[in-house]
């Protein structure tokens, strides 16, 4: 268990950069979510902290300890695989104790270290048998089993709830992070999911072409996006192009004067804003901002509705509503007022 | 009420459709299997003829033939003689044609098209030829290490026989291994480097054990197509040594009794009985 410092780290294809200037410090114990669409440098920057891919530039320490150049075998991090890539020809106990045996551990305490392995996943009493006769969420255990026993420096997870129905990958996303934080455990994990990031990160690193977008708590990525990219990867954003055209006053390209919370200077902008911070019908007047508009298309999605309402032929947003039941539902086609309070717009 | 009726007609038409296409199916796997099987038939029944000519009908039966073997010297060296050249054969073809198909497989470069080709050409030449050549390149070798000042005897010799051998034997366990490589999942090397195994012991705990139903097939058919070689051993063989295709071979020149019939009999079985045991450590379907 260690603290992972990662410094102007790049991987170069020829003349396309997968990762380019990444630096990170992450604390020992700290659960550390990359996340990003596919093709984001994500997966290339944890095999390059495993070892199976040579950085072009930057270094990697574990515990001060420069391991950039040290092949995969002599780092001591524990990966999980997206396939979880067990042993198809070892048991479940055989599989757990390869990690120990490589670091010749005597047979008494590999036994014992196995078992706690096991127990710590709930699989006691499937050491004898075979991957295959095993799960696919049982099999994810095994492999983090298998990347726990040896007591790895830092914990990596590529993916490792994609290959899991949706309704096992919530418990299990429970169960890796309550893990997680019993042993204390420094984890790097990837995902391009968002639910998976935000519900079992201490801190979050959104990126996107091979850069940082921003780093920071599901709170700070959530009401502080840094950019158009995280606004709309990280939860729903309606997104009102205009300009600032005065002291936080923002105009949408329809007309519109939106009272918004930027100190930003004059010019071309991006007003983003959540569509559940947007209030509809009466209880909208009050607001800082305040439009009347028509109800174009509303789906039901059960706990909640999305409203798209049309402010100016221009300018369109979609409020989301819950749905408490028994309350009066807007219909398409009605006029209905919306407002937001001018600290929840984010302008770029 | 009538369309019911139409796709009850359909329904039982394509079950006669499907039914006549089963009978063919099932009729031309039986003439293949008869075609491949009938010369083992007559033999095998031959070996139990009483009389010494062959002919029909039989005259009676007998195990007089098998107990006839013993007898036959040459018969019994050539059979002790082809299991030692098989087993070496087998062996040094699985250390060259094993690391041979890994190489392939996982190191892609522009020469690996003419390598693999390169690797399976014994299977191309006609055996005949082969041996010629193989001879010849033997005698010059022997005159060359001669020119060197050395004496080394080639010609002849077990080990000439055996680097033959091994030739015809690597392209059938390069194919069989590549072929059991195709669906492996590397990222379980990659597992096991993360878990702290060099590349070596990556491949001993991992790699190899993983192919091992490839390896094993590639290994009982590299010791079947040595061990039932003639037109390479006739070249190479040294004078007095033979193998038992050859032994048969020299005895038929002079002989046609029931001998000869069960003495094939007992290599048939030795290779059935090869096959049953490899079959029940690694299932043969899966791999061929």
């Amino acid at each position: 268990m260690a603290r992972l410092v990662i410094e102007h780290l790049s991987k170069r294809y020829g003349e396309t950069s997968v990762v380019k200037d990444l630096s990170l410090d992450i604390p020992q114990g700290e659960f550390l979510v990359l996340l990003g669409p596919s093709g984001c440098g994500k997966t290339t920057t944890l095999r390059m902290v495993a070892g199976f891919i040579e950085p072009s530039g930057g270094s990697i320490t574990l515990d001060g300890r420069d391991v950039t150049t040290l092949p995969p075998w002599k780092r001591n991090t524990g990966l999980v695989f997206q396939s979880y890539a067990l042993f198809p020809h070892l048991t479940v106990d055989e599989n757990v104790a390869f990690g120990l045996e490589m670091r010749k551990v005597p047979a008494q305490e590999m036994r014992e270290r196995v078992g706690e392995a096991l127990r710590l996943v709930r699989l006691d009493g499937f050491g004898d048998r075979l991957p295959r006769q095993l799960s696919g969420g049982q099999q994810q255990r095994v492999a983090l089993a298998r990347a726990l026993a040896f007591r790895p420096d830092v914990l990596l997870l590529d993916e490792p709830l994609s290959n899991l129905d949706a309704k096992l990958r919530e418990e299990v996303r429970v169960e890796i992070r309550e893990l997680q934080q019993k042993l204390g455990i420094t984890t790097v994990m990837v995902t391009h999911d968002q639910d998976e990031a935000l519900s079992m990160a201490d801190r979050l690193v959104v990126m996107a072409h091979g850069e940082v977008q921003q780093v920071g708590s599901q709170r700070d990525l959530y009401e502080r996006p840094a950019g158009r990219f995280v606004a709309s990867f990280v939860g729903r954003s309606n997104f009102l192009e205009g300009s600032l055209t005065g002291p936080r006053r923002f105009t949408s390209e329809g007309g519109l004067g939106i009272a918004c919370a930027s100190d930003a200077s004059f010019g071309k902008a991006t007003l983003a804003l959540r569509p559940e911070a947007v209030i509809i019908g009466a209880e909208a007047e009050h607001l800082d901002n305040s439009f009347q508009g028509v109800v174009e298309y509303i789906s039901y999605l059960g706990s909640i509705l999305d409203v798209r309402v049309k402010l100016t032929p221009q300018d369109r947003i979609i409020v989301q509503i819950a749905n408490r039941g028994g309350q009066a539902l807007p219909a398409v086609g009605e006029r209905v007022r919306v407002g937001w309070p001018q600290t929840v717009g984010q302008v770029f | 009420m009538s369309g019911a009726v139409i796709f009850g007609r359909s329904v039982g038409r394509s079950n006669l459709w499907r039914s006549w296409r089963r009978l063919a199916l099932d009729g031309a796997a039986f003439v293949a299997l008869s075609f491949i099987l009938l010369p083992l038939v007559f033999v095998t029944w031959l070996a139990f003829f009483k009389q010494e000519i062959p002919s029909f009908p039989p005259e009676g039966y007998t195990l007089h033939w098998f107990a006839a073997i013993l007898t036959q010297k040459a018969i019994i060296d050539g059979f002790v003689m082809s299991a030692e050249v098989g087993v070496a054969a087998t062996v040094i073809g699985l250390a060259l044609g094993v690391p041979a198909a890994l190489g392939l497989v996982r190191h892609a470069t522009r020469w690996s098209g003419a390598a693999s080709t390169l690797l399976l050409m014994p299977l191309v030449v006609p055996a005949i030829v082969l041996g010629t050549a193989i001879y010849v390149a033997q005698v010059e070798a022997e005159i060359l290490v001669y020119g060197l000042g050395y004496e080394m005897p080639v010609i002849g010799t077990i080990g000439g026989l055996i680097a033959a051998h091994a030739l015809i034997v690597i392209p059938w366990v390069v194919r069989l291994v590549t072929a059991s490589l195709a669906g492996f999942d590397r990222t379980i090397e990659e597992a096991a480097k993360n878990l702290g195994a060099t590349p070596w012991t990556t491949v001993r705990r991992v790699t190899l054990p993983v192919i091992r139903p490839g390896i094993v097939a590639a290994a009982l058919f590299a010791f079947v197509i040595s061990f039932s070689n003639l037109e390479l051993s006739l070249f190479l063989v040294g004078a007095g040594r033979t193998t038992l295709p050859i032994a048969i071979l020299q005895y038929l020149e002079w002989k046609i009794d029931p001998t000869i019939a069960a003495a094939s009999v007992v290599q048939i079985a030795v290779i059935a009985a090869a096959m049953l045991i490899t079959d029940r450590f690694v299932k043969l379907t899966q791999v061929v």
